[in-house]
């Protein structure tokens, strides 16, 4: 059933991909006038989350570090963006950078003890750091308003824009986006993303080509948090309100759902994990209140079982029918993307007694 | 110093109640060579079994033995169905099937049940017995002998029996093991069952004292994931020895140490996982193990 | 990124019917949206699921009521839609619900949402687009406070402060030199009670000798318990939410501290806490109350309370009529029809107009306990009363006693 056969990385590939992108731009940059305002403040939310998937992305598909705690991370960006905007007159722009340094020296306090910590320990470590949260939002409450939350103004939209409040907030969602998806795409296609996943499969052989383990584990904490940061941050833009309630464990569970649903070690697939948990948990609930969780959790091992790649996955075959790419494998770090078995020994020291690499 | 001593048998009644959880962790992890996400929801879906039959007016021994043994089968049917295929893969693959096991059951028991919390009877007597002034609830006695009958049980299990070798066998080594002709799949498919119905144990000894509900072993799971890393992935008594300690450590925090009070005492189990694995990472009875590099 | 182009090209063109352009209400010059000559659309965020589920129950009460009084023609010919949607306790959810409701379902009111983080989350959305956000399911004092700020917005029950004031008046008369010790849970719940509580025992003989927080997410609360006993109080302040309600009652059933216990009205269910705790263990527990018990004996014969247990079992046969949310519902629902039949034209405006003067008197509200509001006044319900559990039911004492929360 093909359609089209193209040699890759020929003049005819780079004009499809590159009509793909402008395709691409030009949906996104339509949708804030096609619908209305609930529905485009949807799509920001997806936009927004998914900042912070792509981060808990690089974290977990591309260097397979468990993190149960991501929401803990966003929600430090949220409250480091909202205590600004309530304490201190600061552009909002101004927040978002603010609530990404915050995150990333976060993200690499804890990215340092987390080299000792193995899997399943990471796992628990950030389990009980999601868990704390919100009490210790509510404990330091002369800082972040405990219990009562935060209410900040939101960001509107400027007179010689034309557009209205939730068309702007989109296209301000829209335009951090897409830079963060550029780059979290560069930071995969370099060494550096080869590195990442040599990390995840063998550390040991990455060990003998030179990969600093410690360095690039830690790095990817602080740049993994950093994302959460600033989807944190456009998160109150959006909402214009935080509390305590706000940033639970589901959040954490919500943002590894749409990692492993949009498709583990993708970068596009970021954001149909962030559609899934925007739109999923609203559809499911019209049909019955307790179905959405049935449906995260049959998700979520449907995906482990079936969907290895996710959304994603599913997608790259049904175009893959379509579109034939011929040539060279090199430079398509993508396709590393199928995870090889490891082997029972490996699995057993990955979740065995102690956790701690030798 | 009464109150200290006090402070400490209220801290091994709670820790009991971690360490009960714990147990069917180990178990399955000694088992199976996995560490199961589930592993609580699964404890409160049979304890909700349990209260069912109940009130459908069976008698509670009945019922009690009805639901470990539905919660055997359960287990080695969850094994066999949804863990059998991605056996092999690597931890994360594991970790999110068991997380994604652990929302689906949550929010299936919420459709079947509800969520409001309910009283689940007890199989143990009510009252305290008053011992020199301090005060020590027979339930907690009971909780604390039956998990000591259980981890020797278990012991005994792992090293005297030829079943608990061939699980150990299985679970260290599956390829080698099919060689010698040990059924892995059987093996593990017990393995499950038997943390499940172990889990279940703890579910009704654990509902009468927090009160049943959908949630209700939510809460423990941390705690009782931080026992059995302190007292050592692989070792029965450290689970119960480590919920203990967990249980005291609590309750004295959040005693003496004003900056914890009642509110934050989750961060004694993360500061203890820290620790635990920066000192001593395989706990305090686990056995190192050997990476073949 | 291929993919995604054409992935997402078919969702982008599932238009959906919005409301036209960007734009909140404002409609015509006849009438509001969400109200036509036959029919009011009112939305209720709820948690239907997630750990504050119970709650849900309110909902259902409140939908029975509208089914009841649309069966007998409705509200000036018009029947109420109620549309109500699930938040999980999550003030996010609670946000995208409120602008769903309005922008998409464009009802003509938001009622009874639930949760004080979700509604704080939602008023000022809901104000800037002038959409009436009434009654609303929490005690919190916020939204009496300042009307100028939120002019929408619109509690209903009597707030924590008055129930902690009620407690305070309650001491003043029977223990005047208390020593108290509170269990508390840690959100603005727990926190607007005790704060009103303490406030109120200022400059009297009665003492909080300890305080212990708790959060939901605990497995349980015997660690506090445990402290407190050992405070040498001789009262005992429990304001916590259902489960752990019963966890602090069956705390003190096995312990050999008998504190006077007085206990929140939030968690003073006898289907959710009493009976799974043991009614005798109950025995003496005092709380408070403001509308009529359904497991009252006292009210078997009530006009009002009989015709509740019997619509319920009509309209919502699943519910459980002696749940007392469920009669938390049926009761603001009702207080939301008599806003609605006095309202003069329909706008919201006038609705608004109506819900500011209100002085009305609820069949199953406790007699006396009128509904009242002026536009200096934003809390609707300012009395309650005391009850004690004899070993089976609650058993109202002395009279309503009015505590304003200024």
């Amino acid at each position: 059933m093909t359609l089209l056969t193209v040699e890759r990385d020929s003049p005819k590939h780079k004009r499809l991909k590159l009509a793909g992108l402008a395709l691409l731009v030009l949906l996104a940059v339509i949708v804030p006038f096609l619908f209305g305002p609930y529905r485009v403040s949807q799509f920001t939310l997806a936009l927004v989350y998914a900042v912070a998937v792509l981060g808990l992305n690089l974290l977990v598909g591309y260097s397979g570090q468990i993190s149960l705690g991501h929401g803990a991370f966003f929600a430090v960006g949220a409250y480091t963006c909202a205590i600004l905007l309530d304490r201190t007159g600061i552009h909002y722009l101004l927040t978002i950078p603010a609530a990404a340094l915050t995150c990333f020296a976060a993200g690499l306090a804890l990215g340092l003890p987390a080299l000792r910590l193995r899997g399943l320990y990471l796992a628990l470590v950030t389990l009980a750091i999601a868990i704390a949260t919100p009490v210790l939002l509510r404990r330091f409450d002369s800082l972040t308003g405990g219990s009562q939350g935060l209410a900040v103004e939101q960001p509107t939209a400027p007179g010689w824009s034309g557009l209205a409040d939730d068309q702007f907030l989109y296209f301000l969602a829209l335009v951090v986006a897409v830079p963060m998806f550029w780059f979290a795409a560069g930071l995969v296609r370099r060494d550096v993303g080869r590195s990442l996943i040599a990390l995840r499969d063998d550390e040991t052989a990455a060990k003998t080509v030179g990969v600093n383990l410690a360095t690039f584990k830690t790095r990817t904490f602080g740049l993994s948090s950093a994302f959460a940061g600033v989807a944190g941050a456009l998160f109150v833009f959006n909402n214009g309100f935080v509390a305590p309630e706000s940033f639970t464990l589901v959040v954490s569970f919500s943002f590894l759902a749409a990692v492993v649903v949009g498709g583990l070690a993708t970068i596009a697939g970021a954001l149909f994990g962030a559609l899934f948990i925007v739109f999923v948990p609203v559809w499911s609930a019209d049909v019955n209140d307790a179905l959405s969780g049935v449906i995260y959790g049959a998700a979520l091992i449907a995906c482990m079982y079936v969907f290895r790649s996710g959304i994603m996955g599913l997608l790259r075959s049904a175009f893959a029918r379509l579109v034939e790419v011929k040539g060279s494998t090199t430079g398509r770090v993508d396709d590393d993307v199928e995870k090889v078995p490891v082997g029972d020994a490996d699995r057993r020291a990955g979740a065995g007694a102690g956790g701690v690499r030798p | 110093m009464e109150r200290f001593v006090q402070l400490v048998i209220d801290g091994i009644a709670i820790g009991s109640i971690y360490g009960a959880l714990a147990l069917a962790l180990v178990l399955i992890f000694r088992s199976t060579g996995i560490v199961n996400f589930a592993q609580g929801e699964m404890a409160m879906f049979s304890t909700f079994i349990a209260w069912g039959l109940v009130e459908g007016g069976v008698p509670l021994g009945l019922a009690l033995i009805t639901t470990l043994a539905l919660s055997f089968l359960g287990g080695m049917a969850i094994e066999r169905v949804l863990i059998r295929p991605v056996e092999n893969a690597d931890p994360l693959t594991i970790l999110i099937v068991t997380l994604g096991l652990f929302i689906l059951i949550n929010s299936a028991a919420g459709w079947i049940w509800g969520f409001e919390n309910r009283a689940f009877p007890r199989a143990l007597p009510d009252d305290s017995a008053d011992i020199a002034g301090i005060t020590i609830s027979y339930e907690s006695i009971g909780i604390v002998v039956i998990l000591l009958i259980v981890s020797g049980l278990l012991v005994l299990l792992f090293q005297h029996t030829k079943l608990g070798l061939a699980m150990r066998a299985a679970a260290a080594n599956p390829a080698s093991s099919r060689l010698v002709g040990i059924s892995v799949g059987r093996t593990l498919m017990i393995g499950w069952g038997l943390a499940a119905t172990l889990g279940a144990l703890a579910g009704v000894l654990v509902a009468p004292q927090l009160f049943l509900d959908v949630n209700f072993m939510g809460g423990v799971l941390v705690y009782s994931f931080a026992a059995a890393t302190l007292g050592g992935f692989d070792s029965p008594k450290g689970a119960v020895i480590g919920g203990w300690i967990i249980g005291v450590a609590e309750t004295l925090a959040g005693d003496y140490i004003g900056f914890i009070g009642s509110d934050l005492t989750i961060l004694v189990p993360l500061a203890i996982i820290f620790v635990v694995l920066l000192v001593r990472p395989n706990g305090l009875f686990g056995s190192p193990e050997v990476v073949r590099a | 990124m291929l993919i995604a182009v054409l992935a997402l090209a078919p969702a982008a063109c599932g238009r959906d019917d919005d409301s036209a352009g960007g734009g909140g209400g404002g409609g015509s010059a006849k009438a509001d949206p969400g109200v036509t000559d036959k029919e009011i659309k009112l939305g209720g965020s709820y948690p239907f699921s997630g750990p504050a589920s119970a709650y849900g129950t309110i909902a259902k009460g409140a939908e029975a009521y509208f089914d009841f009084v649309n069966d007998k023609g409705g509200v000036d010919g018009r029947k109420i839609n109620f549309i109500t949607i699930d938040d999980g306790y999550e003030p996010p959810r609670a946000l995208q619900n409120a602008k769903r409701l309005i922008q998409q379902e464009q009802v003509f009111a938001l009622f009874n949402t639930l949760g004080t983080p979700n509604n704080l989350a939602i008023w000022d959305y809901v104000n800037q687009q002038k959409v009436p956000h009434l009654f609303v399911a929490t005690g919190a004092s916020d939204w009496g406070k300042d009307i100028k700020a939120h002019p929408y917005t619109i509690g209903w029950q009597p707030n924590y402060v008055t129930e902690a004031r009620v407690y305070s008046e309650y001491l003043k008369r029977e223990k005047p030199n208390a020593k108290v010790a509170v269990l508390y849970q840690n959100d603005g719940f727990g926190k607007d009670l005790l704060g009103g509580f303490e406030k109120a025992i200022g400059d009297t003989g009665i003492k909080v000798v300890d305080k212990e927080p708790y959060n939901v997410t605990d497995p349980t609360v015997s660690a506090q318990m445990g402290r407190l006993a050992r405070s040498g109080a001789d009262t005992f302040l429990n304001i916590t939410t259902p489960k752990f309600s019963a966890q602090a009652i069956a705390a003190i059933a096995k312990s050999d501290w008998k504190p006077l216990h007085l206990l929140n009205n939030v968690g003073a269910s006898k289907t959710l806490v009493l009976t799974p705790v043991g009614l005798d263990n109950a025995k003496g527990i005092v709380s408070t109350g403001y509308f009529k018990d359904p497991e009252d004996e006292q009210w078997q014969d009530d006009a009002a309370v009989k015709e509740y247990h019997a619509m319920i079992k009509k309209y919502s046969p699943r519910t459980n009529s002696n749940d007392a949310f469920a009669m938390y519902g049926w009761t603001v629902g009702q207080t939301m029809v008599k806003a609605l039949e006095q309202m003069k034209e329909p706008t919201r405006d006038s609705l608004m107009d109506a819900v500011r003067n209100m002085d009305v008197e609820i069949g199953t509200m406790l007699p006396n306990n009128k509904i009242q509001t002026t536009p200096d006044d934003g809390y609707p319900i300012e009395a309650m009363q005391i009850m004690e559990f004899d070993g089976k039911n609650w058993k109202l004492q002395g009279d309503l006693i009015e505590a304003a929360a200024d």
